[in-house]
């Protein structure tokens, strides 16, 4: 029950019984979430072979076991968690499977979606295992420079496994493969907020003005740098540019959240500027992708056929506004990472733009409910680790469909939840199950404190 | 120096996580919008684009629609285990080359599989039950089928007739300008580069490399110097314009007949020709050049083209709807080339096709009908999209005067040089055709015949004209009496059993 000095030090929290905890609100989304997927499931089913797949009914009935546990753990755990984010997580993770499954039908020698769905069980037991075990995301700053150190360990690790396709960023075991730049980034955006948390100030309002722009002190913003250099300079090294591409972001995006200062949003740009120029010039592998980019048919002109990112665009051509159906399109033309780099371009082509702006706007909505978290809750690493994780979601989100798109460079990310990868599909599980307990913690009422 | 700022003016987490959120919307958003700009504006310009594979993967995604001669399909479809599901077959392909022409997935569509080739692969909008839905829901209709006129009888007998000689066949059925054979030797298997493996381009390839040219459909896209058969489009010209009135009365030829304005004789095959006084009616039956090539001086030059044009000449768009060669009759010459014009030399030139529209133009009183080669276009259910009507080309002459060349013509068979195709039990009109041409006449000649035939003592239209030239044979010797009558016969034998 609510002491009178509870409810003062938190004035905004209303006690219990006025809050809806929106746990049945979330029921009901997550079946709704299920039913899209079988939906999704059996017409692509139809579509190819005139009938539902024979295991439409299992499949249905291990996403909904899946989903129903988690929402039960989430009733036991993290009663006033926001009720979107788990139905979200669900639609997405299912949809990734639909749209796998459907292109292993093109591929009759490789069958990802049952590995696809054992990576996401395993990603929903560890949204479990941190939704039960980390009952306070505070807990998270003691580790902070642990996590840093693990996860510049897992940064290096790759280096010494053999590159995949050009880049070192899969680390390989007997017959398992994980990319630990995916763990990583979680533990940086803990890190950086666990920093950011304690030296904004500092940060904000000491160190030498030169002209307009006021410059932090090079002990406090030394660490930050040092360690944002050396996740940077290894994903270089390995020439995994789309996560260097996204950590830069997220840093900035941080640093900018904590300080309130523009200025680090005027030098960030100007170091990614300077960063991809020069990588850009040294390495020939990035500047095809420049190239591509700048002409993506420039490869048919040449008599050699249309390339990934021309392929791409043809199936969102193919796809126009309403999509070919599921299981219609032939986006298997792209060839090489048709299931995980360039996913959307499946979904581009065969559900149209109609079906990619819903898609974008499901992730919109994960990111705003992120972003919601961080502003509703009242200690800054929380609000930090909240926005940061909302912003990963979406810069991670901006990169690999920019790329598919030809907005950008291509850099190779996965999109989050949809694209063929363990280690993808798994640290976006635990992505969700850290804002599952953060929002809880925000929306919780004037309770007395678990801790 | 380090100037600390008032900590009140400085924005909170709240703003500022609030801005990083709206951020992070303008990227996705900035997604949703190059979305668009990919999708629809961009979409059209990458759906044609010529690396694209979609258009050929969807046009092969179903079997295509049929060919048919009768009621029987003369071609069809195989799953190919490829990226391209189906590919064209074709069950008596170099039977009907000339008909069909080919469908391949490298190579393309021609003739017929060209022309009709939205309905044959299901694209055509008169097949979609709800244009408007299909188009949203992205149907594909099944392939239409498209019904020729062709008799197979007329047709094997046609191929057969000119074996493996080089020559062409064209008949149609003077009242109605349905053709009944369309034949071209030598043919080949449009069916052997309807794929797209490498045994598909080496047939191709081989097929390209024959110096006989297999691939060429002769008798509508080669034209050949028509020689004395064209004498029927001179006498023709002669009677409708009073140049003759009647066809046993002296026609006023001199003999010898030198060319206007030279000093050249124009000679005659047989010496009979070489004489004074001689009806249209002889001269048709001896095939004499004299006496034609001064009546079509006679007749002049702008008659002579007019006829000429009535029967198809000069006709760059004559579509069955494939497209036919142009024949030529020229329209600026002096007097002594319309003599030569007139018995179907200089640059006179002219497809079997044109051919036998001049024999079918006369069989049918005067009147040309436009030469058809489909009879209806249907749905893959069988229901009817199109019946093609015939329609008049032109009216040529006057029934009397047609009935005049008629005359003529009969009498070739009965009692001259066009003897080999006299068929009993019917009625049989023809011209005989010996074209020179080379430099110096050296090549071997073309051996034409023109004819029709009817039902002894019917007094109905013909019901087969036909067209037909030897290009080259190893017969020693090469007239159209003795090589392309008995073709003509065959094939007009066949079309009266069928009848």
């Amino acid at each position: 029950m609510a002491t009178p000095s509870a409810v003062a030090a938190a004035p905004r929290r209303p006690p219990v019984g006025q809050v809806r905890s929106g746990r049945n609100v979330e029921l009901v989304l997550v079946l709704a979430a299920v039913a899209i997927a079988v939906f999704g499931y059996v017409e692509v089913g139809v579509n190819i072979d005139g009938r539902a797949p024979s295991d439409a009914a299992s499949y249905g009935a291990a996403l909904a076991g899946l989903a129903l546990v988690a929402h039960g753990v989430i009733r036991w755990k993290a009663r006033y968690a926001d009720p979107l984010l788990l139905p979200l997580a669900i639609l997405l993770n299912g949809i990734g499977l639909v749209v796998i499954y459907r292109l292993d039908r093109a591929t009759p020698s490789n069958h990802a979606a049952p590995t696809q769905l054992l990576w996401s069980t395993l990603g929903v037991a560890l949204f479990l295992a941190v939704i039960v075990v980390l009952r306070d995301h505070r807990l998270l700053q003691r580790y902070a420079y642990i996590g840093a150190l693990a996860a510049l360990v897992l940064l290096i690790l790759p280096i010494f496994f053999p590159p995949v396709y050009g880049s070192r960023i899969w680390v390989t075991i007997g017959p398992f493969s994980f990319q630990p730049g995916e763990f990583a980034k979680i533990l940086l955006a803990v890190f950086f907020a666990a920093y950011l948390a304690v030296h904004r100030d500092s940060l904000a309002l000491t160190g030498r003005q030169i002209w307009r722009w006021q410059l932090p002190r090079g002990r406090v913003i030394g660490p930050v740098l040092l360690v944002w250099a050396a996740f940077v300079g290894v994903l270089v090294l390995e020439t995994d540019l789309g996560t260097s591409l996204l950590l830069f972001g997220l840093f900035v995006v941080m640093l900018y959240v904590a300080t309130a200062r523009s200025g680090w949003i005027t030098i960030g740009l100007l170091l990614a500027s300077v960063g991809a120029v020069t990588v850009g010039w040294l390495s020939p592998h990035v500047h095809s992708r420049v190239v591509d980019w700048l002409h993506p048919l420039a490869s048919i002109a040449a008599g050699q056929g249309a390339n990934q990112i021309a392929q791409s665009l043809f199936a969102f051509a193919a796809g126009g506004i309403l999509g070919t159906g599921l299981g219609l399109g032939h986006s298997i033309l792209i060839g090489f990472a048709a299931k995980s780099d360039f996913i959307l371009a499946t979904i581009g082509e065969e559900l149209g733009l109609v079906g990619l702006v819903a898609l974008f706007l499901l992730y919109a909505l994960l990111v705003s409910r992120g972003v919601r978290t961080g502003i509703a809750l009242r200690d800054p690493f929380g609000r930090l680790l909240a926005i940061g994780l909302a912003a990963l979601i979406a810069i991670q989100v901006f990169v690999v469909a920019g790329g598919v798109l030809d907005l950008i460079p291509l850099t190779g990310l996965t999109l989050p939840f949809i694209a063929q990868g363990g280690s993808s599909v798994v640290t976006n599980w635990i992505i969700v199950a850290l804002l599952v307990r953060m929002s809880d913690s925000a929306r919780r009422p004037s309770a007395p404190e678990e801790t | 120096m380090a100037k600390p700022r008032n900590p009140q003016r400085r924005h909170g987490i709240s703003t500022t996580g609030r801005r990083a959120g709206m951020f992070c919307l303008v990227l996705i958003l900035a997604l949703a919008g190059q979305a668009t700009w990919v999708q629809v504006f961009q979409a059209k310009a990458y759906d044609d684009n010529a690396a694209n594979q979609r258009t050929a993967i969807e046009r092969y995604a179903q079997p295509r629609g049929n060919i048919l001669v009768g009621a029987a399909p003369v071609t069809g479809s195989a799953p190919t285990g490829g990226r391209f599901d189906y590919k064209r077959t074709y069950t008596d392909g170099s039977q009907f080359a000339a008909v069909t022409g080919f469908s391949s997935q490298i190579y393309g569509n021609t003739q017929l599989e060209g022309t009709e080739d939205s309905l044959l692969s299901g694209t055509d909008n008169r097949l979609a039950g709800w244009a408007l839905w299909d188009e949203i829901s992205r149907k594909q209709n099944p392939g239409g089928d498209v019904y020729t006129t062709i008799s197979k009888a007329a047709q094997q007998a046609a191929m057969q007739g000119l074996g493996n000689q080089k020559g062409a066949v064209a008949a149609i059925e003077p009242s109605t300008g349905r053709i009944l054979a369309l034949a071209s030797t030598p043919s080949y298997d449009p069916g052997s580069f309807a794929g797209s493996t490498a045994a598909d381009q080496n047939a191709w390839n081989a097929l390209q490399a024959d110096t006989n040219q297999p691939m060429l459909n002769r008798a509508l896209r080669q034209t050949y110097p028509p020689g004395s058969t064209f004498k029927v489009v001179t006498a023709a010209a002669a009677l409708a314009n009073g140049t003759v009135t009647d066809i046993n009365a002296p026609t006023g030829a001199p003999s010898p007949y030198v060319l206007p304005g030279t000093t050249t004789t124009l000679v005659n095959d047989t010496t009979a020709c070489d004489r004074s006084g001689l009806s249209l009616d002889t001269a048709m039956v001896l095939s004499c050049n004299s006496v034609l090539g001064y009546l079509g001086v006679q007749t002049g030059l702008d008659k002579m083209t007019a006829m000429a044009e009535n029967f198809g000449f000069n006709d760059a768009k004559l579509d069955i709807p494939v497209r036919a060669a142009r024949s030529n009759f020229d329209t600026r010459m002096n007097q002594s080339q319309v003599a030569l014009s007139s018995i179907g030399q200089f640059d006179t030139a002219a497809t079997p096709l044109v051919m036998a529209m001049v024999a079918a133009g006369v069989a049918n009183n005067g009147t040309v009908m436009y030469p058809q080669l489909v009879d209806k276009l249907t749905k893959s259910d069988g229901t009817t999209v199109q019946v093609m009507k015939p329609s008049t080309y032109k009216q040529a002459m006057s029934p009397a005067v047609a009935g005049q060349v008629q005359q003529l013509m009969t009498d070739v068979v009965d009692n001259g040089t066009g003897r080999n195709a006299r068929i009993s039990g019917a009625t049989v009109g023809g011209k005989t055709g010996t074209a020179q041409h080379g430099v110096d006449n050296s090549g071997t000649p073309y051996a034409w015949f023109i004819s029709w035939a009817k039902p002894a003592g019917s007094s109905a239209v013909p019901p087969v004209a036909v067209a037909v030239v030897i290009a080259d044979s190893n017969a020693t010797d090469v007239t159209g009496g003795g090589l392309a009558a008995p073709i003509a016969k065959s094939v007009m034998q066949a079309v009266l059993q069928d009848h």
